[in-house]
């Protein structure tokens, strides 16, 4: 009997190496393990031998078992595993084959560099408020310190609705109108669209986009006004710009200042980038009017302040190196999906 | 305003380049645009003088010429026919280059030798203008005092440097040599010579000739002196030189002398003929009704009664700051002229340019607001002028009629104040410096301003001064210490989530005109009587396309998606949000409202493409109870393919199909899809307090049902027929499948939902669950909808 064991367990191990199947191998389990198999016949004799034979055939009867049962489950996770490699290889895709493409829109490039502006200031301390662009004269004019038929009007060919009513040619009137409304500390800026009776041509748009700023506590010096631009130009076209003050003319601040920075394409040397100049104008600025102050109730003897106005085309010309300000406008998917 | 260097150098002594000059007067506040460098072209031309001329052996027409050129005599062959011995004549000798890049060169004319070219006025880029006598088709005979082989750039004064500034409107007084010249002395830290003109005169009285009468306000001051015995010539070259590089034309001696002191000093001049003065009066008056004047453009132009003319005793010569009139202006004949040098309201002449449509060298002076006290030093420095060129006789005496000199205005020294503002420490004594160079006196802690400073009005303004000369550059950079929390109103918050969650869809942003053309409103088919037609207009547009402020954003969207259509992109989905511009009334601002409008066309886009765009945005912001209706009377839409969407009683905006009129108004050849959804609204309907839910404790039961009804049920109506029926213990209710076809019968459709029933607070139990969906069939038979059999 030993030896009928013996010869199912080599049996079973040899077939076991040649089978490639699962159902064999289940087959295998079923005349081997099974109720009816090979070893419960041999299990079923156990009672004809001797008490002294019994548990020794029945050990052996159990190791065979068990190992087969650890033959078949060997086979099996190999088989297994022989399959899903072989699955796997089918599978096999090429994937440099292009991506099923998500979609995602693009923030247009006007609205992009507003939000790097605004997040500059944002930084120091600016919040952003915003004003009417169908604007009454007064804040768009007189209360800026231009009063009906002065000539620094002639600079801004402006849209009127009405003797009164205007399209805003500056974002300035936003500083008036904050001025009323809230005491200093005053910090803010005012992006928005304003208007100027300029033909379109690739430098020029009757409608562009300005961003005001205006501080105005106790103690504000024209050091901080250069102080705070500077930051503002370092942190927009990176640290190794260089900018210069130069003296200018606005009827709301005094004094009056023109922010440059050097040219990029020369270096200031002068080139064609720059007409010859070595610098590119960037924004205006200056010191808050006295008058301006008085206009909105404040008393310039306690507070002073500083505003500048950034035009946003022209810096996200520059940025862009886009050459054709109607770009801009028209929209177009190319020109959008480009930046 | 264009600056003669040479010029400049008779009032301070200059030793910088052109481009050194210009960087400098930049940074102490006068812009420098750009510099001319004259005569820049030409190299190795000289003086000649023709010392024989013979006629060419083989030719009719040409002339050899033995020409003087200083080291040397060469031969020279010409065509011109208006030379003879002795005339001095440009030489371009060989290796000499001329305006346009002209190069020279030694060569045989018909086999005789040339060793260079006699040149015309035109060859060195000069007109009859720049040289009186000479002629144009001919060799320029240069009738002026030049020794040959001097160069040619000095013998005829081409060798100025013209600088080309940008004035502000504040500093009229810089419209002048001598105001340039006094920033450049003071840029340079140079003495500034001025000279004080003096008029020798020749008897008589003004009074003689002349009666002024002044009567109106808006002349502030008006002098006159009068000039018998007019010898109208050419004026001398230096004189024409120095016109030329400020950029006026010279025409004869009396003009050029008002011209020459309108540069000099920045007071316009102006020259009557005194034959035309009728009655030797006149009277600086406001233009009467009716009154028209031909001015020296030979336009007839009408005068209104706030137009400030000079006249004489019956019609007006010129108007006042602006124009001569036709008669008043210097002839040949011109005997007898009266000068006049005055002063007129900034706002005044402004309004009468503007007005008659013309503005002048002189208009623009005094519209900024000349300086009274200027008119007498003007006024001398032309009849001085006219004694130095010989032009005629001065008449004794002047008319200066009814002034009043003003005080000189005064604004405290606040030394402390000023490096406060500026946040500089700067002394006092170099305040005073600043300030004394630029003729400012400094006198018991006060600044006296100077008359011609105008725009120096108070503390600040002395400031900048002081700001200018210590240089902006020199002012330290701080940064302004003290708190404040920026932050974002939830408005802004708001937009900008909206405008994020529209990219992650795919839409791309656009940027549109807020302006267009009131016939847009015909061309996307607003109704007639909509009152989006009413729109703030603009007064002085640009054009049509651009005159009024729109009400609605459909046109600008539409129409950027038909040039993204006709640029051949295949397909595009845009968002902007715009502002519209709703009118009030006429003198109160409009309400400027912003609208997110979502665009789009192309393949495997329809209604439903843009309605999900829609859907995600209100799912986004937690928008609750949301209704939607079929529109169908919308001309600028699809009859069939529009809807209303709204929250509870709140119109949240509008989307549908562009109706295809309007499609083939725009010329797209494609059907889109636009929503126009308030941003307000939107705003308003968001949640604004968003809480975490916790994963429901029980299990849910599903149940799918499939319901017949009419074809033309909106299936939003069962949906609510469902809510409203299931009540509370209802989750969801999707809908997954409609059908329509001969099992369900004509007109009508199977729609399929699948609903997730769900207790809070118990499991349901499958009768409760049984009950629920009897009563949701109840209530759906209740508006003609039975379960599918």
């Amino acid at each position: 009997m030993k030896a009928q064991l013996e010869q199912i367990r080599a049996n079973a191990l040899e077939k076991l190496q040649a089978l490639n199947a699962e159902q064999e191998l289940e087959e295998l389990r079923v005349r081997v393990l099974g109720k009816k198999g090979e070893l419960t016949g041999i299990l079923k004799q156990l009672g004809s031998l001797s008490k002294e034979e019994r548990p020794v055939v029945g050990q052996l009867a159990n190791e065979v078992r068990a190992a087969v049962e650890a033959a078949i489950e060997e086979k099996r996770a190999a088989l297994k595993a022989a399959a899903q490699e072989l699955r796997l290889q089918k599978e096999t895709i090429d994937v440099t084959m292009p991506g099923q493409l998500q979609e995602i829109g693009k923030i247009h490039p006007l609205t992009r560099v507003l939000e790097e502006v605004k997040e500059i200031f944002f930084g120091m301390g600016f919040s952003t408020v915003e004003g009417p662009e169908v604007e009454y004269d007064y804040y768009n004019f007189e209360a800026l310190n231009i009063p009906k038929n002065h000539p620094a009007r002639d600079t801004q060919d402006t849209f009127y609705i009405n003797d009164n009513i205007l399209l805003r040619s500056q974002t300035s009137p936003v500083q008036v109108r904050t001025m009323e409304q809230q005491k200093p500390p005053i910090r803010i800026i005012a992006p928005g669209r304003v208007y100027r009776s300029d033909e379109v041509d690739a430098t020029h748009s009757p409608l562009f986009h300005q961003i005001e700023g205006l501080l105005v506590d106790k103690g504000v010096t024209m050091g901080d006004l250069k102080g705070t631009l500077e930051v503002f130009a370092k942190r927009l076209y990176g640290d190794e710009v260089q900018v210069r003050f130069r003296p200018h003319h606005f009827n709301f601040t005094e004094p009056s200042a023109e922010m440059d920075i050097m040219c990029f394409g020369c270096g200031g040397k002068g080139c064609r980038m720059c007409k010859g100049e070595g610098w590119i104008e960037i924004l205006g600025c200056g010191m808050v009017h006295p008058n301006v102050l008085r206009n909105c109730g404040i008393d310039p003897e306690e507070y002073s302040g500083f505003a500048f106005g950034i035009g946003l085309e022209r810096i996200a010309m520059r940025k862009y190196n886009i050459n054709d300000m109607r770009l801009f406008f028209e929209n177009d998917l190319k020109f959008l999906q480009s930046l | 305003m264009n600056l003669s260097m040479k010029w400049l150098r008779e009032f301070v002594d200059l030793d910088c380049s052109p481009k050194e000059y210009a960087d400098q007067m930049t940074m102490s506040g006068s812009k420098v645009e750009g510099y001319t460098v004259e005569g820049e072209e030409i190299t190795g031309v000289v003086v000649g003088r023709v010392l024989s001329l013979e006629r060419h052996p083989d030719s009719d027409h040409l002339w050899v010429c033995q020409v003087d050129v200083g080291s040397e005599v060469l031969q020279i062959v010409t065509g011109a026919q208006n030379l003879k011995e002795g005339d001095l004549v440009p030489a371009a000798l060989h290796g000499s280059t001329l305006p346009g890049g002209v190069k020279i060169k030694r060569g045989k004319l018909r086999g005789i030798e040339s060793n260079g070219m006699l040149c015309s006025l035109s060859e060195l880029s000069l007109t009859k203008n720049d040289f009186p006598h000479a002629i144009e088709d001919g060799i320029f005979v240069i009738d002026e005092e030049v020794r040959p082989g001097q160069d040619i750039r000095e013998a005829l004064g081409l060798n100025d440097v013209s600088v080309e500034f940008e004035i502000t409107p504040n500093r009229p007084d810089c419209l002048s040599m001598i105001g340039l010249a006094r920033e450049t002395a003071a840029t340079f830290q140079k003495p500034l010579k001025l000279h004080a003109p003096k008029v020798k005169g020749t008897g008589g009285s003004v009074k003689d000739y002349l009666t002024v009468c002044v009567q109106a306000s808006d002349c502030k001051r008006y002098m006159n002196r009068v000039v018998k015995n007019i010898r109208i010539a050419p004026s001398p070259l230096w004189l024409r030189e120095r016109l030329r590089a400020c950029g006026l034309r010279p025409i004869n001696n009396i003009v050029d002398i008002t011209n020459y002191v309108m540069l000099e000093y920045g007071q316009p001049m102006h020259a009557f003929d005194y034959k035309y003065v009728k009655d030797g009066k006149i009277n600086v008056r406001m233009a009467k009704a009716g009154e028209t004047i031909t001015t020296l453009d030979g336009v007839e132009r009408a005068l209104q009664a706030d137009m400030l003319v000079i006249a004489d005793s019956e019609v007006p010569m010129a108007v006042a700051g602006v124009m001569g009139g036709e008669f008043s202006g210097i002839m040949d004949d011109t005997e007898t002229v009266v000068f006049e040098s005055a002063c007129f309201d900034g706002p005044s002449v402004r309004t009468t340019a503007r007005d008659l449509g013309m503005r002048t060298d002189s208009s623009s002076r005094f519209e900024k607001g000349l300086d009274p006290a200027a008119c007498p030093a003007a006024l001398e420095r032309a009849c001085e002028l006219v004694e130095l060129l010989g032009a005629g006789d001065v008449v004794d005496g002047v008319i200066d009629e009814g002034y009043e000199e003003a005080p000189l205005r005064r604004i405290p020294l606040d030394v402390e104040g000023i490096n406060r503002f500026l946040g500089i420490e700067l002394s006092r004594q170099a305040m005073v410096e600043i300030l004394t160079r630029l003729d400012f006196q400094v006198e018991n802690g006060e600044v006296i301003v100077p008359s011609f400073r105008g725009d120096v009005e108070q503390k600040a303004d002395v400031a900048e001064e002081i700001a200018r000369f210590y240089g902006y550059d020199n002012i330290p950079a701080t940064v302004f210490k003290g708190y404040a929390a920026a932050a974002k109103t939830p408005e802004q918050a708001f937009e900008a989530k909206i405008a994020g969650t529209a990219l992650s869809m795919g839409y791309y942003e656009i940027v549109t005109y807020s302006f267009i053309s009131p016939k847009y409103y015909d061309k996307i088919r607003l109704a007639p009587d909509s009152v989006l037609r009413r729109s703030v207009t603009i007064r002085n547009p640009l054009g049509e396309d651009t005159s009024v402020m729109r009400t609605t954003a459909l046109p600008s969207m539409l129409e950027t998606l038909a040039r993204n259509y006709n640029n051949r992109n295949l397909s595009a989905k845009l968002f902007e949000l715009a502002t519209v511009y709703l009118p009030t009334t006429d003198d109160q601002l409009p309400k400027e409202k912003k609208v997110l409008v979502l665009g789009a066309y192309g393949a495997g886009v329809d209604f439903f493409t843009v309605k999900g765009a829609v859907e995600a945005l209100l799912r986004e912001f937690h928008v609750a109870d949301v209704n939607v209706e079929a529109v169908k009377n919308r001309p600028e839409f699809h009859p069939g393919r529009c809807a209303a969407l709204s929250s509870g009683e709140t119109p949240l905006g509008i989307m549908g199909e562009i109706h295809p009129q309007v499609l083939e108004n725009y010329g797209l050849g494609m059907k889109a899809y636009v929503a126009l959804l308030p941003l307000e609204a939107l705003y308003g309907s968001a949640k604004a307090k968003i809480e975490f839910k916790p994963a429901p404790k029980f299990p849910a039961v599903t149940r799918d049902l499939a319901i017949v009804c009419d074809q033309a049920t909106p299936v939003l109506t069962l949906e609510k027929a469902i809510r409203r029926a299931a009540g509370k213990l209802l989750e969801s209710v999707t809908l997954f499948d409609v059908y329509e076809g001969e099992q369900v019968g004509e007109n009508k459709k199977s729609v399929a939902y699948s609903m997730t029933l769900r207790g809070a607070d118990r499991t349901l139990t499958d009768t409760e669950a049984d009950q629920t969906v009897e009563k949701i069939l109840k209530a759906l038979s209740q508006i003609g909808a039975q379960l599918r059999q």
